[in-house]
């Protein structure tokens, strides 16, 4: 059966999916992706081919994507992570209109079209304020695991109000909170809030339309995923594979490319 | 013996020195600064009392400042690190005109008038690129002690180019460097340089003037000393213990609150 994979190296993690010709995902992996990133790629890509019970060889096509996708240098070619974010998410939730991805230092929005094409997109480019790096930063600072957060920013009372969104200074912000005798849930709650509005207030720029599908590996904070909800006014898809929609995203992209180069390998030998 | 203190409660370090009557440096501690503010400058002070041999009790008047000011119950006195900063660079250094303070969140640029008093200041309010917490993570991905980070980048011999404008982004540059293969000195010299850009431009706006004096934990890096200089064109005072100074300006002020009183008491 024909099979194409997705490697997707983030700046944080490098996730990797493989798809069968009906487009279920048959593997995945995940691992840091550390300063060597060529290794990161090939180390997720054979991880994910472990998963699956497949051998290299079954994989016709690999498609690179994220920050690093240049250096998949195994692969046959990439997409930008844009592209892929769109194509995944479209594939999981099809009334999807607008992605919200937000990764380890990156956060965008895109404007999805019928099919999945990119209509218009727009990232943080010059600040990492609003990224996974901010909650990151903000878990540190409370000496809390980032699985710990989001469900504690669900029970603030009456969250506070960060004086910051950058990801260096809310540390000692959430300092001061702390010498004041704030409590943590609302300490967090005014973390998950203050990164939710200045989110929404990037991807305004492209234009906000129901559905809206939340990507990237922050769409796993529950907490997260509430804050954006409310302050849009709309529920929000999330996907159980969400990290990994990139990856899908490159892997359908292969499978579509791994197909066309069946029919001209077929073309060539009629 | 009568002795004042000033307690520095930054975002990474807290800070302490303690002076006698004739501005004598007495002690000095530096402690990993935690929530617990109050805690954590008891902690500094005692440690300093305990370098100058001397006992905490001893200290009859104590000033804070940093960002943790105002979370010490038993302060006598909170003053700006600003204020601070300015007043023991010109104590130390008498014709400083400027004051570049690099700590670990904020990049200070601050213009003097006489007697260190604050003329004008400019501070990175918003954002933290060009701060020196960053150098600590930059060591980190570059497996380097900090000590070495500060010298390793006067070895450069074809620096790497480093985005200024956020110090988390900078972090996926170093990695990129690191993957292509470039050195760690070519790559430390490019965040020098990005810090030292960062500084110049804040000093810019208060206007650089000789002498400047360059205070903060940054300072104890010679190759981050080396590309202000470059950028600024200016030969930098640099003190002793350039960390504590702005515990030493809190101190002094400390001491010129003691002396006022007991003045006007005598009168």
């Amino acid at each position: 059966m024909l099979h194409g994979a997705g490697v997707d190296v983030g700046s944080t993690q490098t996730k990797a999916t493989i798809l069968d010709g009906e487009r279920r995902v048959v593997g995945r992996a995940v691992i840091d992706t550390g300063a060597n990133v060529t290794r990161a790629g090939e180390r997720a890509f054979e991880a994910a081919l472990k998963a699956a019970g497949l051998v290299r060889e079954q994989v016709a096509y690999i498609i690179g994507t994220g920050y690093g996708r240049y250096k998949v240098t195994f692969g046959d070619a990439q997409v930008t992570e844009i592209g892929c974010h769109a194509r995944a998410a479209k594939l999981m939730f099809p009334n999807t209109r607008t992605v919200i991805d937000m990764g380890g230092q990156d956060a965008k929005g895109i404007r999805v079209g019928d099919d999945g094409d990119v209509k218009d997109f727009v990232m943080n480019d010059k600040c990492a304020a609003g990224t996974g790096r901010f909650l990151a930063s903000a878990a540190e600072a409370l000496n809390l695991g980032l699985d710990e957060i989001g469900p504690l920013s669900l029970k603030a009372k009456t969250p506070v109000r960060l004086s910051t969104t950058c990801a260096v200074f809310v540390e000692s912000d959430i300092m001061s909170y702390l010498a004041l005798g704030k409590s943590i849930e609302d300490i967090l709650g005014g973390v998950h809030s203050a990164i939710a509005s200045r989110t929404i207030a990037l991807v305004r720029r492209v234009g906000i339309e129901s559905e809206v599908t939340f990507t990237g590996g922050v769409s796993c904070n529950i907490g997260m995923v509430q804050a954006l909800a409310d302050k849009l006014g709309m529920p929000v898809n999330v996907s159980s594979d969400s990290p990994f929609m990139g990856a899908i995203g490159a892997a359908l992209f292969a499978l579509e490319r791994a197909g066309a180069k069946v029919e001209a390998q077929a073309e060539a030998a009629r | 013996m009568s002795l004042v203190a000033g307690i520095d409660i930054g975002s990474k370090s807290t800070k302490a020195v303690i002076l006698d009557a004739q501005r004598r440096v007495v002690g000095r501690a530096k402690v990993r600064t935690r929530p617990d503010f109050a805690g954590v400058a008891r902690e500094a002070l005692e440690t300093a009392a305990r370098e100058g041999g001397v006992a905490a009790q001893d200290v009859t008047y104590v000033a804070t400042t940093g960002f943790g000011r105002y979370n010490v119950p038993f302060r006598d006195l909170q003053i700006t690190e600003i204020t601070c900063v300015a007043r023991a660079a010109a104590f130390l250094f008498p014709e400083t005109r400027c004051v570049l303070d690099v700590g670990a969140q904020s990049t200070r640029a601050i213009k003097l008038r006489q007697a260190g008093k604050v003329k004008e200041f400019k501070t990175n309010d918003k954002c933290a690129a060009g701060a020196g917490g960053f150098l600590e993570r930059a060591a980190k991905y570059l497996e380097v002690s900090l000590e070495e980070l500060g010298t390793v980048s006067l070895r450069a011999d074809n620096p790497q180019a480093i985005s200024s404008v956020c110090a988390v982004l900078a972090e996926s540059e170093i990695i990129n460097h690191v993957s292509a293969g470039q050195s760690v000195e070519n790559i430390v010299r490019g965040i020098h340089d990005a810090l030292a850009s960062r500084a110049q431009s804040l000093l810019s706006r208060v206007g650089v003037e000789p002498e400047l004096t360059l205070v903060g934990g940054v300072a104890l890096q010679a190759g981050a000393v080396a590309a202000i200089e470059a950028v600024t064109g200016l030969k930098v005072n640099l003190p002793d213990s350039p960390e504590t100074v702005g515990a030493l300006g809190a101190a002094l002020l400390a001491l010129q609150r003691l002396e006022k009183r007991s003045g006007a008491a005598a009168a």
